[in-house]
């Protein structure tokens, strides 16, 4: 049974003569074979993104490819610096100049980025990074796929810190987490991570793109009170401050050393105490906005398989199969991985006797934090590859047959 | 006529700065915003990008844009808000690690680029902030705290680095040339494409203790003996240049940067 991607949260118009736009891909009403990186772009471009700075890696140099044609057209800027610091360095420097800017890497280059992503959480620079995940350590099985950055995301940076990651499973959903990435940088200023894996960044699938106003796009809130009074670090009430951008009438300070509302350097204590916690406070506050997670067949399920990324579309057919062989299973996707939908786990998982968690990664990056969502006592089944191959619905089913452990590494048995 | 004093530029309240006695820094920080007031910048138009170190920390001095960055990348996140925005005045202040050790690549990449940006660099010969370690341009054979017995690798010429890379103003002077120092910032802000400004003020803190000049008078007089203008630097033969460096303007040219490239890329794509 083949699995047919629709989405849900798209809606789409009433009116198909929507009129003419400048923005890309606008008269696309057509289904259209595009590879997932390009949806990425697309995306991003649809988003308003007008900036690109980044250097080629593979599996996500096609972003790039697209970016250097489809940017200079708009009217943005493609830049290929000489490394992932000056790229994510470019993107942040443009991003206070007032554009939605972003980048795109894999593994090694993403490594490369921490140090000067860090300064994007504590400078408060909206940004977006997609993270094409391949198969590491070093560079590793470097066209392969995995699932195993999904720690280095969340904690990869020295100092403590926040940050907000999405998972597409699509095509679609490669273009559609896109714009949400760059909705959630620009709404709570902090860089989102987008974090396909190669699978879904190299697919090829029949996708229609929405139409321009068919997916909410949000820009960062400005400044409106008098520029000698401006604060760019002074939170509103829903924890975010305003960002105004360099050339504007608002001047403004951005340090990656610990700073007041201000923004200058600023040692005292209790200054560093609130300004730590406001950071990871602008985005728990709003993790219900954040998490976004898709559901599948859990009305009756007795298993639950937790799944993100290529590995949701072998879950939904390993239900389907199990369901055909007489087990009730459901699959919860987590479109969001950080915050991490804890919630949205426990609450599926309490209702049944077995959670499996499938993922592309040795340590069980995901279901460790399922694990931690769960307690103890869930009978909590873990499925890892961590050769380059891609996750099979056999192997969930194996473990929904039998209480072992499935973990071959995806060797035969 | 009232002289430009730069303190338009200057957060209320700040001075005395946190540098110490015998230092370059602040007399270079004088010098560029006296250049940037007699040149009208406004702050609203200006950014200045900052790296990690001693110099690193000037931004907090400044009622300009600023960007205080991490150790290394000034150039390329000094990058980024020029090739978005070319309407601003961009510019990048740096030590010689900043500049050319842990950030060299960048640096020679924004030469290449030629990108819009002004490049200040302090080069103090050594990591003073950590406590005065070698870095890329301490000399060789010179005393630091990680080369107790000599520095056994050469140096880098930070000037001659930028002009093989492409930049189109290059320039160099020390603390005993303040007056000139401002002239030179005036030319390199107002040059398209990339330029620079090298400050030579040895660390009177780490490398003048490790190395016979601990008092500011015998740093200057290392200075007077070693800088020469660059006239009478190039009319030396190659030998007698040894232990020398040319001051002033040391190139001075129009290629086209990499904004204005730029639009011909926009140009040619907006055709499709």
């Amino acid at each position: 049974m083949a699995i047919t991607e629709t989405d849900p949260t798209i809606q789409r118009p009433v009116a198909r003569d929507a009129p003419p736009t400048k923005r890309p891909h606008a008269t696309a009403r057509e289904a259209r074979l595009m590879q997932g990186n390009q949806a990425i772009a697309a995306g991003a471009l649809y988003a308003g993104a007008r900036f690109y700075a980044g250097y080629p890696i593979t599996p996500s140099s096609e972003i790039a490819d697209e970016c250097a044609r489809l940017m200079p057209k708009l009217g943005g800027v493609f830049l290929q610096m000489e490394d992932e610091m000056a790229s994510i360095a470019a993107v942040v420097g443009a991003s206070l100049a007032g554009a939605k800017a972003f980048t795109a890497t894999s593994g090694p280059g993403f490594s490369l980025m921490q140090e000067n992503l860090g300064l994007a959480v504590m400078g408060e620079v909206p940004c977006v990074v997609v993270d094409v995940q391949r198969a590491g350590p070093s560079t590793g099985l470097a066209t392969k796929p995995a699932q195993s950055d999904i720690m280095q995301v969340r904690w990869g940076r020295h100092g403590d810190q926040s940050v907000i990651a999405l998972c597409p499973s699509s095509v679609l959903e490669c273009f559609t987490l896109t714009v949400q990435a760059f909705n959630f940088a620009e709404r709570f200023r902090v860089p989102v991570i987008l974090l396909p894996d190669e699978i879904v960044g190299h697919m090829r699938e029949n996708v229609t793109l929405p139409l321009p106003g068919e997916i909410e796009v949000v820009d960062r809130k400005t400044p409106a009170g008098t520029p000698a009074d401006y604060l760019p670090f002074k939170p509103d009430d829903d924890g975010v401050a305003p960002l105004a951008a360099y050339g504007s009438d608002y001047v403004f300070h951005v340090t990656s050393s610990m700073h007041g509302f201000d923004g200058y350097s600023n040692n005292d204590p209790a200054n560093a105490a609130r300004r730590v916690r406001q950071l990871h406070e602008k985005i728990e506050r709003h993790r219900d906005e954040i998490v976004l997670t898709r559901v599948f067949d859990v009305e009756d399920m007795d298993v639950l398989i937790v799944a993100l990324g290529a590995t949701t579309r072998a879950a939904r057919q390993a239900a389907i199969e199990a369901r055909a062989q007489g087990t009730r299973a459901g699959v919860l996707q987590l479109q969001t991985v950080w915050p991490f939908p804890d919630e949205e786990v426990a609450a599926l998982g309490r209702r049944v006797k077995t959670v499996v968690v499938p993922e592309m990664n040795y340590s069980g990056q995901v279901a460790g934090e399922v694990r931690k969502a769960l307690g103890a006592d869930t009978d909590l089944r873990r499925v890892n590859r961590y050769n380059g191959t891609f996750i099979t619905p056999q192997d969930i089913l194996d473990a929904l047959a039998g209480p072992q452990c499935t973990d071959t590494g995806g060797n035969p048995r | 006529m009232t002289h430009a004093t730069g303190l338009r530029y200057m957060k209320p309240g700040v001075l005395p700065h946190m540098w110490c006695s015998g230092c370059g820094i602040g007399g270079m920080l004088a010098a560029l915003l006296i250049a940037f007031e007699e040149l009208g910048y406004r702050n609203t138009d200006t950014v200045v990008v900052t790296g990690i170190g001693c110099t690193g920390k000037l931004d907090d001095y400044l009622v300009t844009n600023a960007l205080h960055t991490t150790h290394g990348r000034a150039l390329a996140f000094a990058t980024g808000i020029k090739a978005f925005k070319p309407t601003l005045n961009v510019v990048a202040i740096m030590g010689d690690g900043d500049s050319v050790t842990i950030g060299g690549n960048h640096f020679i990449h924004a030469a290449r680029r030629n990108i819009d940006v002004t490049a200040i660099v302090l080069n103090n010969l050594n990591y003073g902030m950590t406590g005065g370690q070698v870095s890329g341009t301490t000399p060789e054979w010179s005393v630091t705290s990680t080369t107790a017995f000599g520095n056994p690798e050469r140096e880098f010429d930070i000037c001659a680095l930028a002009e093989t890379a492409g930049a189109n103003y290059v320039a160099r002077c020390s603390p005993l040339h303040g007056w000139e120092m401002k002239e030179l910032m005036k030319q390199a802000l107002t040059k398209k494409g990339f330029s620079l400004v090298e400050v030579i003020s040895p660390c009177p803190t780490h490398f003048g203790r490790y190395n016979e000049m601990k008092e500011t008078p015998a740093m200057l007089r290392w200075l007077g003996e070693r800088a020469l203008p660059v006239e009478r630097f190039r009319g030396l033969a190659a030998e007698q240049r040894h232990g020398h460096f040319p001051v002033g303007t040391l190139v001075d040219r129009d290629e086209p940067g990499f904004n204005e490239r730029y639009e011909t890329v926009r140009a040619r794509a907006q055709q499709l």
